[in-house]
């Protein structure tokens, strides 16, 4: 089985906090993310760029719709994911155009966060 | 003496040139906000060295200059921030790339690549129009704010956050490609209309036109034609904007209170914009295809602009474009306007009867022309006491003060 575990969490609260918590809490996820290696329960992550970077992307009788901003209606759940590489946010939601999900519901085409 | 004249004329230059100087500049140095910096800089650079040394032969291309080492210089400086990578690349790009900016043959691709970023459907419409707006026409961030009706720090909080989503998201500096390219010019389309319409017919406030933005609009109309002058439905928008444009000075009092197209003193039409957008209206009429929207609203008004009198206007040809605009783009609007001239051919009755079933589809709740229609038909056909109850329902939805004026003087009329 794999899971996947989506962390969930108040942007403007993350944002307002002090450099020293914030540091405390990216060392907890260091060690955090050593340890899922170690045990070998580790697939994948990644730190995901704040949501007002986000475009939601829909196909309705064949017409694409892009819209700014994550998504936000509560009637549909989180099914699934795709990571994917594309050269720019045209790219990636054209891809999310051709993914049946933008058809039956939303894609929410989110950028990554840049590790260096 | 060289002081004064060159603050005004530097000013001028600065309002003309700063869309396609910073779009030259965001595809040298590859991102908005360093190139708007190195914008900044020049220009700051510009106020002090221009009265001194007179105004260079070729400003947009000082500015680029100017502008483009300053941004290398922010770049050094801010070294530790960037990674070293994207740092590199964005250099090389600077170094290496030949600026082309005395061209004058009308053709500027930066120009087009930064509209079309700026009105990118990942930004909200509002959005492209308040980025369009400081971007590509160089208005100051407190002139956005003032069109928004909105606080300054509310826009440059918007806009900072506009330009982070297009650097981190990556939303592509180019001009669409072919396959997109309809769709792509729709949006910006409907970008240029609502800074326009926003001019024309504010939704709100003491005022009922602001020319300020409807200058804007055509401005950036103007400038999109001239960069793609084979689009039929980019003239038909501009011979929209100009046709309505021309209108008005008639359409308001000298008090602010509303003028209509009946009354208006055709003496204070622009001539010269109805011939520059009648000859528009022509173009975008002709292209291949059905006619944009545009064009045919744009038609309309061209009828209107020229009748010589009210009585004079050409009805059954009205009625027979908004017929056709209610195929092209059906909307309860369009039906209303529809309705209206229908009564000036057919009589009131009949429009009455079209627009009682549009009232009846309940789509145009909350939009007072609607009931203010039914008021001026209901007043023709002599009901008077529906007529006052229709101009009652419509002054409690109007929200311009000249509108409301206006309605509570029929009502008072009656």
């Amino acid at each position: 089985m794999q899971y996947l575990l989506l962390i969930y969490q108040n942007e403007a609260e993350m944002a307002a906090r002090a450099k020293s918590e914030a540091d405390a809490m990216h060392g907890e996820y260091a060690a955090f993310t050593q340890g899922i290696i170690q045990s070998g329960h580790f697939k994948g992550g990644e730190r995901l760029q704040p949501s007002t970077t986000a475009t939601t992307v829909r196909v309705r009788g064949g017409k694409v719709s892009t819209t700014d901003g994550p998504f936000a209606e509560t009637r549909e759940q989180l099914a699934g994911y795709y990571m994917v590489e594309a050269k720019d946010l045209d790219e990636a939601s054209a891809i999310a155009a051709k993914l049946p999900g933008s058809k039956y519901g939303s894609v929410e085409v989110r950028p990554v966060w840049p590790m260096s | 003496m060289a002081d004064e004249l060159t603050a005004a004329a530097v000013e001028r230059v600065f309002r003309a040139e700063a869309g396609r100087v910073l779009a030259t500049l965001i595809r040298l140095v590859g991102d908005f906000e360093l190139a708007e910096e190195g914008l900044q800089e020049a220009v700051t650079a510009a106020l002090r060295q221009w009265p001194d040394d007179g105004m260079p032969s070729n400003p947009r291309a000082w500015l680029v200059n100017v502008g483009r080492h300053k941004a290398i210089d922010r770049l050094r400086r801010r070294r530790m921030m960037l990674d070293r990578q994207r740092e590199l690349a964005i250099m090389a790009a600077i170094e290496s790339e030949a600026v082309q900016t005395d061209r004058d043959d009308g053709l500027d691709d930066d120009i087009l690549r930064l509209i079309f970023t700026c009105c990118h459907p990942a930004l909200n419409r509002d959005t492209q129009v308040a980025l369009t707006l400081r971007a590509v026409c160089g208005l100051s961030t407190e002139a956005v704010a003032r069109a928004f009706l909105v606080g300054v720090d509310t826009m440059a909080q918007r806009l900072v956050r506009a330009k982070a989503k297009i650097r981190i998201a990556k939303i592509p500096y180019e001009t669409p490609p072919p396959e997109r390219l309809g769709e792509r010019l729709e949006g910006a389309l409907a970008v240029i209309y609502q800074v326009f319409t926003e001019g024309y017919a504010p939704t709100e406030g003491p005022q009922l036109t602001r020319a300020d933005l409807s200058a804007e609009a055509i401005r950036l109309g103007r400038l999109l034609l001239a960069q793609m002058p084979e689009r039929p439905a980019i003239a038909g928008l501009l011979a929209l904007m100009l046709l309505h444009d021309a209108r008005r000075d008639a359409r308001a009092t000298a008090e602010g209170d509303l003028v209509l197209l009946e009354h208006q003193d055709r003496g204070l039409w622009d001539r010269g914009r109805i011939a520059e957008g009648a000859a528009l209206v022509e173009r975008a009429l002709r292209g291949p295809g059905l006619p944009s929207a545009y064009a045919v609203q744009a038609a309309i008004a061209a009828v209107h602009a020229e009748a010589e009198r009210f009585e004079a206007t050409d009805w059954p040809q009205i009625v027979g474009l908004y017929e056709v605009l209610l195929r092209l783009s059906p909307s309860p609007v369009v039906a209303l306007n529809h309705a209206a001239a229908v009564s000036m051919v057919d009589g009131p009755q009949k429009a009455l009867n079209l627009v009682d079933a549009l009232a009846a589809r309940e789509e145009l709740g909350g939009y007072h022309l609607l009931p203010a229609t039914r008021a001026d038909l209901l007043r023709r056909l002599g009901r008077r006491d529906e007529a006052r109850e229709a101009y009652r329902a419509a002054l409690e939805l109007a929200r311009l003060a000249p509108e409301r004026r206006w309605l509570a003087r029929r009502l008072a009329e009656l």
